[in-house]
């Protein structure tokens, strides 16, 4: 069955896009994706049965991955408020820091992991779809009720809205972003997680490719690069797109070359449309 | 008058809700010098932009000797011969004086396809040279002083004389407010002198300087001219009447519902100073009182507005709050203790503008409807619903976006915010800068009602006629220092004088 192929190889883009969304509405951006996925993926292989180290801790590993992928998001948090660095800047560099680490530890190579029930994620199915289509449905449901009903949720989108005013109303806008970025993280984490069950093996760069279509999934959904505007379900509606269309090309033969520049026309495209132009003065 | 060098004719600008100018029409003579005043929010500035490109009309039409002009930009204007000196600084201040002063004719000084910086410096030389300014122009314009980078405004707009064959209108949009007197003089000068073959339009607060240097004044009020007459027939008072427009009656600012406040003592501040804003300010805020305070620009008000808010903490006195002594780091720290800020421009600080009006209102009080850690949607709901219909905000519902909302009901929201997080004490800074008369007189009776809930507010008004009416006791500052108390009672007001006295 496509549908549930789709859904399948739609479910690590979900995640991603779910975290990254967090942080685009604050009207910043997180560029560490495939970095954050890197510590993400080894963490867990290194910790789960793997054919490198004797660690055998199972689901236990899970949690630990994801606070060790959120503390790299607060790191990029902290730095980007402390230091007033834009937040490009900060985590572009953390970017190939988590590549750097990832390399490092695993000595260039490839971990392999072997513990059956990670692996099951992927392997395993409930009602027709592998267990991580539901844990990204799980994600989805969560990143939808922290963005709408969580005090977290309203003041991201007030920062993102206007810095100055949310900061009027008394909300601690430094906590809030240092917040909003240690989540993303911890969604790469989980996202990170998910693809090192669907590959079976982690290494420093099995997230490449992955901030490209996140970013594309997310600005084709319509949340706002400016900030304020959007949601985990817009960022939805953009994965399926961004997945559906490259499923497509697939299955109508089209050369991989031709379909990495259909999605570079797509981001512009899409961002061309998404944005009320006439409410901007100057594009940088 | 000889001719009309440049019309408008029945223009009208919108923007969305806001009538910012009614049908107005004004003539500029060849050699002329036209008066504009009126107070802030009457219309001056956008008549200003609108016949320097800057915006466009909603409807009407520009005519230049008889013949219909169209302005899409400044750089149209510019080739008609009409320059601008902005209120807000337009130089940029990255690049040196000269760059500042050819910006966008750079063509001109090109060899070669090159800058001939030589060329260029010389021109700039000669340009300021006009103004009485001897600095080197490859100075880098951040390292002017404030009133030098005005005169080299003054002097890119002069510029214009040289590239255009034809007479020149030069819009001066308050270019004294930051001059000294000896500079006042020079731009004076400037303009007696330059008088031959140009004209211009000079906007300014300070009558007496219109007067001086006007040929006829226009007045206008709420987007509408209310009155054109030359400047040798007409006085400074009668200006101002025409000006302010209507006799003080009283109930424009609901004096008969202003009620002694109660002698509880919400706000104190004691010898507050903070190093080089102001210094020694005294003063107590009492639950359901209104505190003026008045000042100009430098006197000190905005900062010590400022400080009670926690943008800009006391280096020394004391300030309490309820008896407790406080000093604010952050506005959120102001907003632990029950203060709450209006800002002037609700656009940039008031309200989220893509955000429901639920949402906002809640936003500075989210812990009120949480339910188990979760925001309830309903309380929100039951919530808005309730200030909606206390507040008579016109609005399609509470989940409206409040960039629907025009803005007297925007700043009602914004109020209703701060009553939402609880705050019992108010600061109004400017709070009804660019609403027109009827939503300003919703602020009034709003204002009055918190009043009368006890809510404690100090306010810095737009106009002294605001802050007399709505206040009951005025601090007036000049210098960073406070130089007067006044007591303004419902039905014993102070007359606007007793306070400029002591403001300037």
């Amino acid at each position: 069955m496509n549908l549930g192929r789709v859904a399948a190889s739609a479910a690590v883009p979900l995640v991603l896009s779910l975290g990254l969304t967090v942080v685009v509405l604050l009207g910043s951006i997180d560029l560490s994706i495939e970095g954050t996925m890197a510590i993400g993926s080894i963490v867990l292989s290194l910790l789960v049965a793997n054919d490198m180290t004797a660690m055998r801790l199972g689901w236990l590993a899970l949690p630990i991955t994801l606070a060790a992928t959120a503390l790299v998001g607060a790191g990029n948090g902290l730095v980007h408020v402390w230091f007033r660095i834009p937040s490009f800047m900060v985590t572009l560099g953390t970017w190939f820091i988590g590549l750097g680490i990832a390399a490092v530890v695993l000595g260039g190579g490839t971990v392999r992991i072997l513990d059956p029930q990670i692996r099951g994620l992927a392997l395993a199915r409930f009602v027709d779809l592998p267990w991580l289509v539901w844990v990204a449905v799980g994600a989805l449901a969560s990143a939808w009720v922290i963005q709408n009903y969580t005090r977290l949720g309203r003041h991201m989108y007030a920062v993102g809205g206007d810095e100055n005013l949310a900061a009027l109303s008394g909300i601690r806008v430094r906590r809030v972003k240092v917040a909003a970025f240690a989540l993303a993280g911890a969604f790469y984490g989980l996202a990170s997680v998910l693809a090192v069950a669907q590959l079976g093996q982690a290494n420093a760069v099995s997230g490449e490719g992955r901030l490209f279509t996140t970013v594309t999934a997310v600005v084709v959904g319509g949340t706002s690069l400016t900030g304020g505007i959007g949601g985990p379900l817009s960022s939805l509606v953009g994965v399926l797109i961004v997945v559906v269309l490259a499923n497509g090309m697939i299955l109508l033969g089209i050369s991989p070359y031709l379909q990495t520049t259909i999605q570079g026309l797509m981001i512009i495209v899409a961002t061309a449309v998404g944005l009320d132009r006439r409410r901007i003065g100057i594009v940088k | 008058m000889t001719r009309a060098r440049l019309q408008a004719v029945g223009l009208s600008k919108t923007f969305g809700v806001t009538h910012a100018l009614k049908d107005v029409s004004v003539d500029i003579g060849a050699n002329e010098v036209v008066g504009l005043i009126g107070e802030n929010g009457a219309g001056k500035s956008t008549l200003m932009r609108i016949l320097a490109g800057v915006q466009q009309p909603t409807s009407g039409e520009l005519r230049s000797d008889g013949e219909r002009l169209q302005l899409l930009s400044p750089l149209d204007a510019a080739t008609s011969g009409i320059g601008m000196v902005f209120q807000e600084q337009s130089l940029l201040l990255n690049i040196s004086v000269a760059e500042n002063i050819v910006l966008g004719h750079e063509r001109a000084f090109l060899r070669n396809g090159f800058i001939d910086w030589r060329r260029l410096h010389a021109e700039a030389r000669a340009q300021l040279a006009k103004v009485g300014l001897t600095i080197d122009p490859s100075t880098r314009t951040a390292d002017l002083s404030f009133s030098a980078r005005q005169m080299v405004e003054l002097a890119k707009a002069l510029a214009l004389e040289d590239r255009i064959a034809r007479d020149l209108v030069i819009l001066l949009d308050e270019p004294t407010s930051v001059l000294e007197s000896a500079d006042i003089e020079v731009l004076f000068a400037r303009v007696r002198a330059l008088k031959q073959r140009a004209s211009f339009v000079f906007v300014s607060h300070r009558l007496d300087e219109v007067l001086a240097i006007s040929d006829r004044v226009y007045v206008m009020r709420d987007g509408r001219v209310v009155a054109s007459m030359a400047a040798a027939d007409t006085t400074v008072s009668e200006l101002h009447h025409l000006m302010v427009g209507r006799e003080l009656h009283a109930e424009y600012y609901h004096e008969s519902s202003q009620q002694p406040p109660s002698s509880e003592v919400v706000l104190e501040a004691d010898a507050l100073s903070a190093a080089g804003h102001y210094s020694d300010v005294s003063f107590s805020l009492r639950r359901g009182e209104v505190l003026g305070v008045a000042g100009v620009v430098g006197s000190g008000r905005e900062e010590l507005v400022r400080t009670l808010f926690g943008f800009l903490p006391q280096t020394s006195g004391t300030l309490r709050i309820n008896g407790e002594h406080v000093r604010f780091q952050s506005p959120a720290a102001a907003v632990e203790r029950g203060v709450g800020y209006v800002p002037r421009e609700r656009r940039l600080e008031g309200l989220v503008m893509y955000l429901s009006i639920a949402a906002n209102l809640t936003l500075a009080n989210l812990g009120s409807i949480l339910w188990y850690g979760l925001i309830s949607r309903k309380r929100e709901a039951v919530l808005a619903d309730h200030w909606i219909r206390t507040l008579s905000v016109r609005a399609a519902g509470a989940d409206a976006l409040c960039l629907s909302l025009s803005g007297g009901n925007q700043q009602k929201v914004v109020l209703a915010k701060w009553l939402v997080a609880g705050s019992r004490i108010l600061i109004l800074d400017h709070p009804t800068r660019g609403l027109d008369v009827g939503a300003k007189a919703d602020v009034y009776r709003l204002v009055r009602e918190l009043g009368r809930e006890g809510v404690a507010v100090i306010l810095a008004a737009d106009t002294l006629e605001e802050l007399i009416g709505m206040s009951h006791r005025i601090i007036v500052m000049r210098d960073g220092g406070v130089t007067a108390r006044i007591d303004a009672p419902a039905g014993a007001k102070p007359a606007q004088i007793e306070l400029i006295g002591h403001m300037v």
